[in-house]
């Protein structure tokens, strides 16, 4: 579990973070959402340590990291597990060097248990046979769960991910935030996603925190959200028409209403008839 | 300000450098990577040049020395002193400022855009102790070596081309070789080495690991850390020159 209390961060005058406070759980995705300059990538960065807070909190499972010494917040990384937006892996180096270089760094196990441990992860982020090949080689899909993989070789049990949809087509962001949300419940781990991507928001939100210029806005599930009234949100979640029509579509099947805003003729378009249920329905 | 402010980012990166590695066998590991990307990687050009230099150095001192009571093999004496004093080390530094030095920049810069190198800080791997330090050593391991090279094959280039031109003969240049050596200067061309070894490595490591940005300011930060670079040797070059080469 990662508790955040009060976290403060600014650079120059400009305070980024103003007070968050959360829980996030373990075998749980905690996605942190919001608009650009919302401050979330200050947020994820701070609580890996790459950015020092300058009030507040962050305990790992009751160990308070902000006030760990630099060895002591070496101890904690090696419980962390991180994909980047752009995979961060090492570019000189095969996918099984770059999986394995973690076990090497860290472990003394033999030669083989660490290949034996690679080929498990990659067959658990279907990539099995991919050994050889050099992150050039690979598609975007392929990278991150390479990056995955890698994340995930030492049995982390805090997992940050940054942007694992950017670039990436629907089919394979689906597939992808399958695979988190799968190593999530399989390992317990404390799984925090920054993304602005609404699909994996709806797909694997166990508890989602909206950030709005640099607070939180709001805290729920992907149940809840479909039903807040807080209108930030629903201006950042629901922005297109296509979005509203599909939230609204959900609450009737839930609820048999729609939003207090809309009516049913906004459900209805000339070229999407089908969206609507027919009574008999 | 800006000025101090760099130098004072500059000693903090150098400082960082010294914490107890996560695993020797790994540091190792690096650190020959770093020799033989620094060593074989720079040994043609190094060759080359250090030949030609040597070369040009017998025929423009001759063309000079006209006067007929100068024996020739003061030919070869000034080729020596000139090669072991000057060129093979700062020329071969300066050379290898633009070789060496661009591409530790490029590297680490593309490391830290790419976000490698946070990959690295997030397993708990000091980068400063990991990616910059197996550099620094590897230069002041390998650099020495290369500007001995350097200096040997400099006054060989020199030979060659006296001998070969008819300026002098091969007798006569090795009687010069030897006449009035003052073994003092080779401790000062050594003295040179390491300094200028650690200038290539440690001022692109710095621009390298601080980029921020694209890949034009990777560009950016490797051609200034290749200017910096040569303006530190120069600078280097004299103020070693000063404090070292004084007739008491």
């Amino acid at each position: 579990m990662i508790e955040v209390k009060n976290l403060r961060k600014g650079f120059a005058d400009k305070t980024i973070l103003k007070d968050v406070s959360v829980n996030m759980l373990p075998g749980q995705c905690n996605l942190i959402i919001g608009s650009s300059g919302s401050g979330k990538t200050v947020f994820m960065k701070c609580l890996v340590g790459l950015f020092q807070p300058d009030s507040g909190d962050i305990i790992y499972d009751g160990k308070n990291f902000t006030k760990m010494s630099v060895d002591q917040k070496k101890e904690i990384r090696k419980e962390i597990g991180m994909l980047f937006q752009g995979s961060a892996l090492f570019s000189s180096m095969t996918v099984e060097e770059n999986i394995i270089f973690p076990l090497d760094m860290f472990t003394r196990d033999s030669r083989k248990q660490k290949m034996d441990r690679v080929n498990e992860v990659l067959n658990r982020v279907n990539l099995e046979g991919a050994n050889k090949k050099f992150p050039a080689e690979l598609s975007g899909g392929m990278m991150k769960r390479v990056g995955i993989a890698r994340a995930i070789v030492l049995n982390p049990k805090y997992l940050f991910v940054d942007e694992p949809n950017s670039g990436l087509d629907p089919q394979t962001s689906g597939l992808i935030d399958q695979l988190i949300k799968e190593i999530t419940e399989e390992y317990k781990i404390t799984t925090i996603v920054n993304t602005h991507d609404m699909n994996s928001v709806m797909e694997i939100g166990d508890h989602i925190i909206y950030m709005y210029q640099g607070e939180k806005e709001w805290e729920g599930n992907n149940k809840e959200i479909i039903f807040s009234k807080n209108q930030r949100l629903n201006e950042f979640i629901f922005a297109s028409e296509f979005l509203r029509d599909a939230k609204d579509m959900r609450m009737l099947e839930e609820t048999g209403k729609i939003a207090n805003d809309r009516n049913m003729e906004d459900l209805t378009h000339d070229d999407a008839p089908e969206l609507v249920p027919s009574p008999s329905e | 300000m800006g000025f101090f402010s760099e130098i004072g980012k500059y000693l903090l990166m150098i400082k960082g450098m010294f914490s107890k590695p996560e695993n020797w066998k790994m540091y190792w590991k690096e650190f020959m990577h770093q020799c033989s990307e620094v060593g074989m990687g720079s040994l043609w050009i190094v060759v080359i040049i250090s030949v030609f230099m040597g070369a040009v150095s017998t025929v423009q001192t001759a063309y000079q020395l006209t006067n007929p009571l100068i024996p020739k093999f003061t030919i070869a004496q000034v080729v020596r002193d000139t090669v072991i004093l000057e060129f093979a080390p700062t020329l071969v530094s300066i050379v290898l400022a633009g070789v060496v030095g661009s591409k530790i920049a490029g590297e680490l810069g593309n490391m830290r855009v790419s976000e490698q190198i946070d990959a690295l800080e997030i397993m708990g791997i000091n980068t400063k102790a990991y990616l910059v330090l197996p550099k620094i050593l590897a230069a002041l391991v390998v650099i020495p070596m290369l500007i001995v090279i350097a200096a040997m094959l400099g006054i060989w280039g020199g030979k060659l081309a006296g001998t070969m031109s008819g300026i002098i003969s091969s007798d006569e240049f090795n009687k010069g070789l030897f006449a009035g050596f003052i073994p003092y200067n080779v401790f000062f061309a050594m003295a040179k080495a390491y300094t200028f070894a650690f200038l290539i490595s440690s001022i692109p490591a710095y621009y390298g690991y601080n980029v921020k940005g694209g890949a034009l300011e990777i560009g950016r930060a490797s051609t200034k850390a290749v200017v910096v670079t040569c303006v530190a040797v120069l600078f280097a070059d004299y103020f070693l020159a000063a404090i070292l080469l004084k007739n008491d």
